[in-house]
């Protein structure tokens, strides 16, 4: 396996959507290229660190207020 | 035993779906549990695009809105979220067009860039490497690395790898194809691991990587 055929299928191998045969190649490129590996793992943590810190987050009390705006102006009918 | 679990499988009613229907019986209390469900990502998903606080309230508040004047046009082909992003991404098309004076806005724009699509920063990063900044600082770098990537990309990004849509459930809500949900989330992934890569890249004189070349295509 090259890089580019590697960098080819990143997506689905980060989505687990490989063969199984596929994946024991990646492997084996993996161990003979860091570069690959690198970029294999900080995409992964890329995804994993978006997932769990929420950015835009709105606060409390601003979410309320929406939340009310909404619900009275569907109770008039919008 | 195969036919009788894809008939369960088919027959089995999404939670929504019977909110769904007490709506439309009169049943304000079950819009109410709908938009507590989804407000939180509409309106990142309006902050995405729009790049405006105040335009992000507004969208996420008319997207509801318009949601539940359209419920009966609602066909229940699509999942209710789907349905409720597309209305959503529109809305934030259009706040986006006004403050553009009028500019046709879409959600493809910008896609030409090429940036990202090879990786240039192959540098190992810090094991943790979020844990080397306040969550302050962290929310500050994660907004500016995602602020910078076009809406189309920022949008599949967000669906995909946050909210985890199916592929498909992305190339719906937006309008789009599976191979271009596809290809815009590549591109989306690599670009933000790079940008990333600048503050959470091991710091010079901790362990180096050993020196290979990217082996090119045959």
């Amino acid at each position: 396996m090259t890089c580019t055929e590697f960098l080819a299928i990143l997506d689905d191998l980060i989505d687990d959507s490989v063969a199984a045969q596929t994946r024991a190649e990646v492997e084996l490129h993996l161990k003979k290229c860091g570069h690959c590996e690198v970029i294999f793992n900080t995409t992964r943590k890329t995804i994993e660190i978006y997932r769990c810190h929420e950015i835009y987050e709105m606060p409390e009390d601003l979410r309320d207020r929406l939340h009310a705006a909404i619900m009275a102006r569907c109770k008039n009918g919008c | 035993m195969t036919t009788i679990q894809q008939i369960e499988g088919e027959n089995e009613q999404h939670p929504d779906v019977a909110l769904i229907e007490r709506v439309r019986a009169g049943d304000i209390s079950a819009y109410d549990t709908l938009v507590r469900k989804y407000e939180r990502q509409i309106f990142r998903i309006a902050q995405h695009i729009t790049q405006n606080r105040e335009d992000a309230e507004d969208v996420m508040q008319d997207a509801f809105l318009k949601a539940y004047e359209k419920l009966d046009q609602f066909q229940g082909n699509s999942k209710f979220y789907t349905w409720l992003v597309r209305i959503a991404v529109n809305e934030s098309l259009m706040r986006l067009r006004k403050r553009r004076t009028g500019k046709m806005v879409s959600i493809d724009e910008d896609l030409e860039t090429e940036e990202g699509s090879v990786p240039r920063d192959l540098a190992d990063w810090a094991p943790d490497p979020e844990q080397n900044y306040t969550q302050s600082e962290l929310g500050e770098i994660l907004e500016k690395t995602i602020k910078g990537l076009p809406p189309g990309f920022k949008v599949v990004f967000e669906l995909r790898d946050v909210q985890g849509l199916s592929t498909e459930d992305t190339a719906e809500a937006l309008g789009l194809s599976v191979p271009a949900v596809k290809s815009r989330l590549l591109r989306a992934r690599l670009q933000l691991r790079e940008r990333l890569s600048r503050y959470f890249k091991r710091k010079a004189g901790s362990k180096e990587l050993a020196s290979t070349e990217m082996r090119p295509a045959k």
